[in-house]
């Protein structure tokens, strides 16, 4: 199963854009396995170096997750201001904390003025931008999260499978 | 083995609700997606069903109607589906257990429940994709969506 579209510069993206490998995860700001997935995720990342390109697309289960759409539209929020990874990461490191107002403080805390996140979400002005992830995801044959692509093909595992085949092909081929 | 593409769709009524029941023909005129599973309650929250959920509006383009049939008993699927925010029927094939899905070629006999199975019907009743997943794996929706849309362009069909 291929990742439809490919990685662009519409997306989010940590590494050089000519890496060897190329990540790219569907996640949910809400979702416990994610949550699990992240430290292994900057783990892989601490690893592999410059070697890897990593990308974060949203895929929130909405009826199964209350606050992870609101989560998403505040990944994005911050991202207009330069801010994607710190709020993927702050938001990561409080899950159980995702209602608005906490989304709002983070906001804050990352420097971003609270009444326009706030604005920002009750207009739902970075809806589109989730939706058309989740949209890709669907397509892609994302079944859950977090699901990982490499190279654009889909990878049949979870965090910790992914880091010990990265490190299995690593060996086998080695750099 | 499950039925394959160009079968007609065995018939059947299942109960939905505790006073209403769900009738394959009376759906003619528009798809139905058979969602065979094994059971309610499955612990992960990426599960088949969630997604279906969180999909439907995807499945409303192509005007199709999304079911999904365990043996679970009515009462329990209530449950379920009021705890998971489930918002398409689920059938009960409780009583005489199996029976639907064996009609489908989708129960496990072994287990007693049935396979985790996709059958995308067209307007007349048809067969038209069908796919049998690993028990422990869920299929997606990219495979469905792909059967919808050619049944909507079957010209385009790749």
């Amino acid at each position: 199963m291929s990742l439809t579209p490919p990685v662009s510069a519409r997306d989010h993206a940590q590494g050089p854009d000519r890496a060897r490998i190329v990540l790219v995860e569907y996640g949910d700001f809400e979702c416990p396995h994610c949550g699990a997935a992240y430290p292994i995720v900057k783990e892989i990342q601490r690893r592999f170096g410059r070697e890897l390109r990593f990308v974060y697309r949203h895929f929130p289960l909405t009826k199964t997750h209350p606050h992870a759409e609101h989560a998403a539209e505040m990944a994005e929020a911050a991202g207009q201001h330069g801010k994607f990874w710190p709020m993927h990461d702050m938001l990561f490191e409080n899950q159980d904390a995702l209602d608005d107002e906490s989304l709002i403080s983070y906001a804050d805390a990352l420097g971003i003025d609270p009444r326009w996140a706030a604005l920002a979400l009750i207009e739902g002005r970075f809806q589109r931008k989730v939706r058309e992830d989740f949209a890709s995801g669907v397509r892609s044959g994302v079944n859950g999260t977090p699901t990982f692509f490499v190279n654009g093909e889909r990878f049949p595992g979870g965090a910790r499978e992914l880091l010990a085949t990265l490190m299995q092909a690593t060996i086998d081929a080695p750099l | 083995m499950i039925l394959s593409p160009g079968t007609e769709a065995p018939d059947f009524t299942l109960p939905q609700a505790p006073d209403r029941t769900f009738t394959l023909s009376d759906h003619r005129g528009h798809p139905v997606v058979l969602v065979f599973y094994p059971a309610d309650w499955s612990p992960v929250c990426g599960d088949e069903l969630a997604l279906y959920n969180e999909i439907l509006d995807e499945f409303r383009k192509f005007d199709a109607q999304v079911v999904g049939i365990s043996v679970d008993g009515l009462w329990c699927h209530r449950a379920y589906a009021e705890q998971r925010h489930i918002e398409f029927p689920l059938l009960s094939d409780f009583e005489p257990k199996g029976e639907v899905s064996r009609k489908y070629g989708a129960y496990r006999e072994k287990d007693g429940v049935s396979e985790r199975a996709l059958f995308v019907i067209d307007g007349n009743g048809v067969i038209r994709w069908s796919y049998l997943s690993p028990i422990d794996q869920n299929p997606g929706a990219d495979g469905v969506l792909q059967a919808l849309e050619e049944l909507h362009e079957p010209h385009a069909a790749r």
